[in-house]
């Protein structure tokens, strides 16, 4: 279970993140819904605590992110916007890698390695070297190496990004079995389609700023409209206005 | 299994699959040195040999009137050539290098015992020409020496007479001295061997992986950067440290090729130097490799990373370029200077000459200190937030 309160980001000048907040229950996906500088990348950075936020506070599973950070990575899996994976390596190699710094003993790792490798339909690649994977394995590489030490908490920015049809597909029904499995999934993206078909609770996020939190139906309600796209851009559009009339 | 041991062993597995690291850490780095070395001596020893032995060509004008001169002057080496016309103007023009014209008078002046002359015809502003010179000069003052002494025994008086003072020299460099003055850059390619053999690892162990974006999932595992800061450390010094041994195994090879006996010196290139290098020298690859790694932390990209290392390789050349251009006396409190202290070390290890265990003592430690402080800074860069993130 995460919960954010208040978070703020500046860059210099810049209010990447100004004022998110948002529940992200077990057991669920949320979706983190936004253009592109919405400030997605920016949040989820600072819930795996790869940044530290200038305001606010993230609990995750009862920890603190700023002040156990430790522990928080623990509880939790990411797949980054960088999903990078050693190249020399062999798709297991790069698994049991993080597992062993995840704290995982020999044993565990290769156990785990092994089933999450399966469950993602890589049996007949895991021990070639990465050198030549094609952008999907590498994305399946790169999750399974995020979830060896299976973290309550999942979190992934645009994992379906630069993936084909197929390869969209199959970890869209991986992604629900964690749902299925209890976990806390949190992803962000920028397209419509995916939180359409998958997530459970949709936050939209714009300027830096949650400007609606809600189911699909509840978010259609909101606009008065009964597409989700047509919501998505009604809802963006008056949070536009709203901003602009803060800056006059 | 501790988290630095695991970034450690991964990092070793991956550089042992990377042919360009094991090309150039493991072959290039180590040899580069001495095979450089072999090349400078034998270009070097073999030219300073070739001019003492070859024959001697000179333009002689006027033989005819000297035949017992020519005759002595061939056998020192003087190889005849046949006189030219105007041989001022031949010698200006550089057709001929060296040429000797006997004199008119010469045979009447020798038959009376007075001095007769010849005369060396050159060009002193040509660089080459010179020891030419200075050769058939002494060749010629040997002849007229020899015969100055048999005139005076056939006179009955003792040649001792003519020598008022003799000169004796005896020079004490010791054979192995005199190898060192020449193997002066050669503690400067020992270190330049530790720079090559960590400089891939340093240079993958941020920039690198930034540049292929890896470096931010590998933080976000729950271990604390200055850990995986620590493993990449060791790993790049095992390199280095490796590269280092291979390098000190193909010197002592190399060894046994030098042309040093031929210039009468001797190195201390052994089995011993090798095992006393290895030991000064490893707070040394501790230094460099945390230097390069904080070097190549603050780099953007692994290219502008080796530009920056490229350039940290040279600070190694300043001591060695002191010493062999400062005839220094090793004070004590060189030793505590790192690098300086190291190749005051080799040095003397060269030479034969044992160094004072406190000197070692004394190098080892502050060099050690410095490492530490190196690594604090690098443990501050690595806290920091922008490390992992290349956009």
């Amino acid at each position: 279970m995460i919960l954010v309160q208040g978070l703020r980001k500046s860059f210099g000048a810049t209010r990447a993140v100004n004022d998110v907040s948002f529940t992200a229950r077990d057991g669920e996906i949320t979706g983190l819904l936004g253009p592109n500088g919405a400030g997605k990348t920016t949040t989820l950075r600072m819930l795996y605590t790869l940044m530290r936020p200038d305001a606010g506070s993230i609990n995750i599973d009862g920890h603190d992110a700023v002040l156990e950070p430790l522990d928080v990575r623990r509880v939790l899996g990411a797949l980054p916007d960088a999903r990078g994976i050693y190249k020399r390596l062999t798709a297991r190699e790069n698994i049991e890698y993080f597992a062993a710094l995840q704290g995982l003993d020999t044993a565990q790792a290769r156990t785990r390695g092994a089933a999450l490798l399966s469950a993602l339909g890589m049996d007949a690649i895991a021990d070639r070297r990465c050198e030549g994977f094609s952008q999907g394995e590498r994305v399946k590489t790169a999750i399974a190496r995020a979830l060896v030490h299976a973290p309550r908490n999942v979190l992934l920015d645009e994992p379906t990004n630069g993936l084909d049809v197929m390869a969209t597909r199959s970890l869209r029904d991986f992604l629900r079995s964690l749902r299925a499995e209890g976990r806390c999934v949190l992803l962000s993206t920028h397209l419509m389609q995916e939180v359409a078909a998958l997530c459970d609770r949709i936050v939209i996020i714009a300027h830096g700023r949650v400007v609606a939190n809600g189911s699909a139906d509840e978010l259609r309600a909101m606009a008065h409209e009964s597409n989700l796209e047509e919501a998505f851009m009604k809802i963006i559009a008056a949070a536009a206005l709203s901003d602009g009339g803060e800056l006059s | 299994m501790s988290p630095s041991l695991v970034v450690y062993l991964k990092e070793c597995r991956e550089s042992l699959r990377d042919r360009r690291v094991l090309l150039n850490a493991l072959l290039l780095g180590p040899l580069i040195g001495p095979l450089l070395f072999l090349v400078i001596m034998r270009l070097v020893v073999g030219r300073e040999l070739e001019k003492a032995e070859r024959p001697l060509p000179v333009v002689v004008i006027g033989a005819e009137r000297a035949p017992e001169l020519l005759e002595a002057l061939r056998q020192m080496g003087l190889e005849q050539r046949p006189a030219v016309p105007e041989v001022e103007l031949a010698v200006r023009e550089q057709r001929v290098d060296l040429a000797l014209r006997i004199g008119a008078g010469y045979a009447a002046d020798w038959r009376a015992g007075r001095p007769a002359e010849v005369e060396l015809i050159y060009d002193s502003s040509r660089r080459e020409g010179g020891s030419d010179v200075e050769r058939l000069r002494s060749m010629l003052e040997n002849y007229s020496h020899r015969n100055g002494l048999l005139r005076l025994l056939a006179r009955g008086l003792s040649p001792g007479i003519v020598s008022s003072v003799t000169v004796a020299a005896r020079d004490q460099a010791t054979p192995q001295a005199r190898g060192a003055l020449l193997f002066a850059m050669l503690p400067y390619m020992l270190v330049l061997t530790i720079f090559i053999g960590g400089i891939w690892l340093a240079t993958d162990s941020t920039a690198g992986e930034r540049e292929r974006q890896s470096l931010e999932p590998l933080l976000i595992n729950p271990v604390p950067r200055d850990r995986i800061l620590l493993g990449k450390l060791m790993a790049t010094a095992s390199f280095s440290m490796a590269s280092l041994f291979l390098g000190l195994l193909a010197f002592v090879v190399a060894g046994h090729f030098m042309p040093t006996e031929q210039l009468g010196m001797s190195l201390a290139l052994g089995p011993h130097f090798v095992l006393v290098a290895l030991p000064v020298l490893a707070p040394l690859v501790l230094l460099i490799c945390v230097a390069q790694i904080l070097i190549a932390a603050f780099a953007r990209s692994v290219r502008e990373a080796q530009t920056y290392l490229g350039l940290a390789q040279l600070v190694p050349l300043i001591p060695s370029v002191i010493l062999s251009v400062l005839p220094v006396k090793a004070q004590l409190w060189m030793y505590a200077v790192p690098l300086l202290g190291q190749q005051l070390t080799l040095m003397r290890l060269l030479r034969a000459e044992p160094v004072p265990m406190i000197a070692l003592a004394l190098a080892g430690l502050v060099t050690l200190l410095a490492a530490l402080a190196v690594f604090e800074l690098a443990r501050r860069v690595y806290a920091s937030e922008k490390l992992a993130i290349s956009t």
